[in-house]
């Protein structure tokens, strides 16, 4: 297989009139630019303060057919699930994501929700997780793979609720791959931080104009997205 | 400009080979608007058919041919959108690397005006005293529109002619199926596309189509005259000019027509 | 390389056509996808920019293609993934061959690629005892139906919901023959249902690449339906399959791009989802693939890298092209012949292929220049047509009378004086012929035009005939 990594490389080189790779020149400007990572132009929309940023990622999302709602604590987000399951006909069991934003809430005191936290399996019909961000921009949830993240649970599921805390809202996506950086990042290498393995970029719920164009929700991901933003966090 | 300006008419094939009024219509507006009109012997094609159909030697010798024609003139006219597209746009891209041509390509393209634009933007022309009775729809060749931005101009002028009434063609800015030796090297494609057109012509109940490219004009005049359809075709530098009392394209003389 | 019927283009062109299913189809999507297109670009008054940007972006990386295709090769690998060469769509089969028998796959799961179509991956795949599994719903229809994708996009959009139906009926056997299925919503439902249970079964996941990362190593999907996130996060393995020039610097970079892809193609800000996988599932992480290759294909890319196509591997794939091209609308992609239809088709197929096999492509355009009008990485697309032109001018591939014809034309037409002597009696001819009617029905060597319309007459003289015997306008 290392045969045609160099045949291609020949002649893309060949091509690119040249004998063989660039010079160091050129390689240094290069590898200069990938480590700079420079932004491009990031749309005008986005310079808004937190709570128009907040506001703008609400209009986008439900532009999208994503539903909104908000709560003034943590503590609240197990009712209003619970609420929002029986107010769209939806069983109470949960799959949810084991991870620490969702630790803080208090689902023990609401007696309705069944939870197991985890891999969902075919038969889940409803999911739970946080999202480490959301951009204000396409009204977008950003969610990373991890061990307390399992992606399918974005997924598999009819329904998905995303558990928002207000403060997550960023501007752009320009603004998630420098918190990506940052937060893994090697202090002393100074190396940054690597991605996750899976990066989703959500925005609204899965959707197909397969047939004659006609919108249809739910065509393998979840039909519903249901983003509960928490004002307090 | 203190002195009338001096301008070359580009007559392009088919005005000069199947409808010489719109020719004359051009001489008219320009000379009515303060031109000295001349037209050069030495000219027959701005070289698009070989252009088109990747003949690079015959149209680059074509170019030279009219560039040395043309020069020496104020401005050089053409009522057509494509055809001043070609002269505007591509012999300067023609001629790029030719150390003799490069500049003289650059000269006449940066002089050269489709003719209704010519009279809007260059001479500045506000209104044209003219009259036209009747419902008129308006058809955006491609070049015209996409190469050199016409679309405002003709509609500005059409707005004050008296007595017409000019009503929006849908899918106005869709190609209308001629492209040149594309119509007959691929008939059943263009006849899909123009018939389209002509459908969406005669839903507008217009009683002519007007258009600034002969090529254009022809061709939808002949799919709506096959089709049976009640539509007069003219260039709209007939009517601007007032220059009417003639058939519409692919009308016999003694068709009724009055204006 | 898949099968290409390119050369029969015209006798493909004539058959679409006549099917009036497909024009009802055409004529449903349209609108939607030209309309949506704008009012994407309205509300981004940035969108200009981005293009511009875009553009530049594919402009710098071409350039530099090998260092970006080593940096991304060695961060892929970093990250725990393979990386392999593919030279032809053969090397490309063999690849993702040995990578299926090595996990003993008896389904590959498949996202929407139209690499796997351009190296013929499916038919491999069966032809070894392995299911290929399209999940892409279009897909899917259309793997039902043995037939091939007729839009980079939208791969069902020349059906209409009653042929969807049909095959729904006639392949889920084991569902009541009874039931109601004519609405999108039931036909969804049914396929939704299928596939989900699909999703479970295979050892192998394919996707194809928006995009590849050479800053993290990453490939990036866009899909709408979440399919390719599906097929990407259960099964055992995941191979991307790409071709070289899906490559960008950096995030910020592809993200920019990301910004222009979506509106360029159906008008939405962004899709459903955008997923950015980086390498196999890391320790501890739940789910996620436990194998992760990349098969970065040339199969003739290089080639054109260098030559005045090169501004054609700036393509994203977005169809915004052929949504807006009136050829494409009234032909649809079927009678394109090969993997890649519309402008971007007329002038990749050629590069790929040869000119010689998919000439009538790049042929079969007026110009009219609303593709490069809507492209966003603003690739010259009649440009490019016509440079295919001239090539096939070169190579005398034209038809000979046609090129007999044009090089009469241009005898004349630099000529002057003879072109003014010969012209002045044809038109008259043709004047006095058609002076009854104003028009002729049927003209010798103009079959092509009266065909379908009639040849308006000329007026008679010339207009240089007449001005030069100084007749001048009123």
């Amino acid at each position: 297989m290392s045969n045609d990594r160099e045949t291609v490389l020949s002649s893309l080189r060949r091509s690119l009139g040249r004998d063989g790779p660039v010079d160091e020149d050129t390689a240094a400007k290069l590898r200069a630019r990938m480590v700079g990572h420079a932004r491009n132009t990031v749309p005008a929309r986005t310079a808004l303060d937190d709570e128009g940023l907040v506001e703008l990622f609400q209009t986008m999302a439900e532009k999208v057919h994503a539903t909104v709602s908000h709560v003034p604590d943590m503590s609240d987000v197990p009712d209003a699930i619970g609420e929002y399951l029986r107010g769209e006909n939806l069983p109470s069991e949960i799959v949810m994501a084991p991870d620490e934003t969702l630790d803080a809430a208090p689902w023990a005191d609401n007696a309705l929700l069944e939870i197991r936290r985890g891999v969902p399996v075919e038969s889940d019909q409803v999911s739970v997780t946080s999202a480490p961000a959301a951009v204000a921009e396409t009204g977008t949830l950003a969610m990373f793979s991890g061990p307390a993240h399992p992606s399918t649970l974005n997924f598999i599921p009819e329904t998905h609720v995303v558990v928002l805390p207000k403060g997550r809202v960023v501007k752009s996506y320009e603004d998630v791959w420098d918190a990506i950086r940052a937060q893994a990042a090697d202090p002393e290498s100074g190396r940054d931080g690597q991605l996750p393995r899976t990066v989703n970029f959500i925005t609204g719920p899965s959707r197909s104009g397969d047939i004659e164009q006609t919108l249809l929700l739910g065509a393998h991901g979840p039909r519903r997205l249901h983003i509960v933003i928490v004002d307090g966090e | 400009m203190s002195e009338a300006p001096r301008v070359a008419l580009f007559v392009t094939c088919l005005v000069d080979l199947f409808r010489p009024s719109v020719g004359f219509a051009a001489v008219k507006l320009m000379q009515d608007a303060g031109c000295t009109v001349e037209v050069p012997e030495a000219q027959t094609c701005c070289g698009q058919p070989a252009y088109n159909s990747g003949d690079r030697k015959d149209t680059i010798a074509i170019a030279k041919q009219v560039i040395a024609a043309f020069e020496g003139y104020d401005y050089v006219v053409a009522p057509s959108g494509s055809c001043a597209g070609m002269i505007m746009r591509h012999y300067p891209e023609l001629l790029e690397k030719d150390p003799e041509w490069a500049d003289r390509a650059q000269g006449l393209g940066s002089r050269t005006h489709e003719l209704v634009s010519f009279l809007t933007d260059v001479l500045k022309i506000e209104h044209i005293d003219a009259a036209f009775d009747g419902t008129v729809t308006y058809h955006d060749s491609c070049s015209g529109l996409r190469e050199l931005g016409i679309h405002d101009q003709p509609r500005k002028l059409l707005a004050d002619v008296e007595g017409l009434h000019l009503r929006e063609l849908p899918d106005a800015n869709v190609c209308c199926g001629f492209g040149g030796t594309f119509c007959v090297k691929y008939p059943d494609i263009s006849n899909r596309m123009v018939g389209n057109k002509a459908d969406l012509i005669v839903e507008t109940g217009a009683e002519t189509l007007l258009a600034g490219d002969m090529g254009c004009l022809m061709n939808m005049a002949g799919k709506l005259q096959r089709d049976g359809a009640n539509v007069r075709v003219r260039h709209v530098a007939e009517v601007l000019a007032g220059m009417t009392d003639t058939p519409a394209i692919g009308e016999a003389p003694d068709d009724g027509v009055t204006s | 390389m898949s099968v290409s019927t390119t050369r029969n283009f015209k006798a493909n062109a004539a058959e679409q056509l006549a099917n009036e299913t497909l024009r009802a189809a055409l004529t449903k999507s349209k609108g939607h996808f030209t309309d949506s297109r704008a009012i994407a670009a309205e509300n981004l008054p940035e969108f200009e920019d981005l293009r511009d940007q875009s553009r530049d972006i594919k402009d710098h990386t071409i350039e530099n293609l090998d260092f970006y295709l080593e940096a991304y090769e060695a961060k892929v690998k970093e990250s725990g993934g393979h990386v392999h060469w593919a030279r032809t769509g053969e090397d490309a089969r063999n690849i993702v061959l040995e990578i299926c028998k090595s996990v003993d796959a008896k389904a590959v799961n498949k996202g929407k690629s139209m690499i796997s179509e351009e190296c013929a991956i499916n038919d491999m795949l069966e032809a070894n005892g392995i299911r290929a599994v399209e999940t892409d719903l279009g897909e899917y229809i259309i793997q039902l139906r043995g037939e091939t994708p007729s839009h980079i996009i939208a791969p069902a959009v020349h059906l209409t919901k009653g042929q969807v139906e049909e095959s729904f009926r006639e392949n889920h056997t084991h569902l009541d023959p009874d039931r109601i299925l004519e609405e999108p919503p039931t036909l969804l439902d049914e396929a939704r249902t299928i596939l989900r249970q699909k999703y479970f079964e295979a050892e192998v996941g394919m996707t194809g690449a928006n995009l590849l990362v050479a800053e993290t190593g990453s490939s990036i999907i866009v899909t709408n339906e979440g399919n390719g996130d599906l097929s990407q996060l259960i099964p055992k393995v995941h191979i991307v399959l790409a071709s070289i020039e899906k490559i960008v610097p950096t995030l910020e970079d592809a993200t920019t791009i990301l910004r222009v892809l979506a509106r360029s193609a159906t008008g939405q800000e962004f899709s459903s989802y955008t997923t950015v996988s980086t390498g196999p599932k890391r320790e501890g992480d739940p789910d996620g693939p436990e194998e992760y290759h990349v098969i970065l294909l040339d199969n003739g890319r290089t080639d054109m890298i260098g030559t005045e196509f090169q501004e054609m591997l700036r393509c994203i794939r977005c169809g915004a092209c052929m949504n807006h091209c009136p050829v494409y609308q009234s032909v649809g992609g079927h009678a394109y012949g090969w993997v890649y239809p519309g402008p971007m088709g007329s002038v990749l197929s050629p590069g790929l292929l040869g000119v010689d096999e998919a000439g009538h492509l790049p042929n079969a355009s007026t110009f009219c220049g609303r593709c490069e009008e809507v492209c966003p990485v603003r690739i010259p697309l009649p440009k490019l047509m016509r440079n295919w032109r001239e090539q096939e001018f070169e190579k005398h591939l034209s038809p000979g009378a046609a090129r007999l014809g044009l090089g009469l034309w241009s005898f004349f037409a630099r000529r002057p004086k003879l072109y003014q002597l010969v012209t002045g009696i044809q038109m008259r001819v043709l004047a006095r012929a058609g002076r009854a009617r104003g028009r002729l029905s049927s003209v010798p060597l103009a079959k092509g035009w009266t065909k379908y319309r009639e040849l308006p007459a000329p007026e008679g003289r010339t207009f240089q005939s007449r001005w030069k015997s100084g007749e001048r306008p009123q």
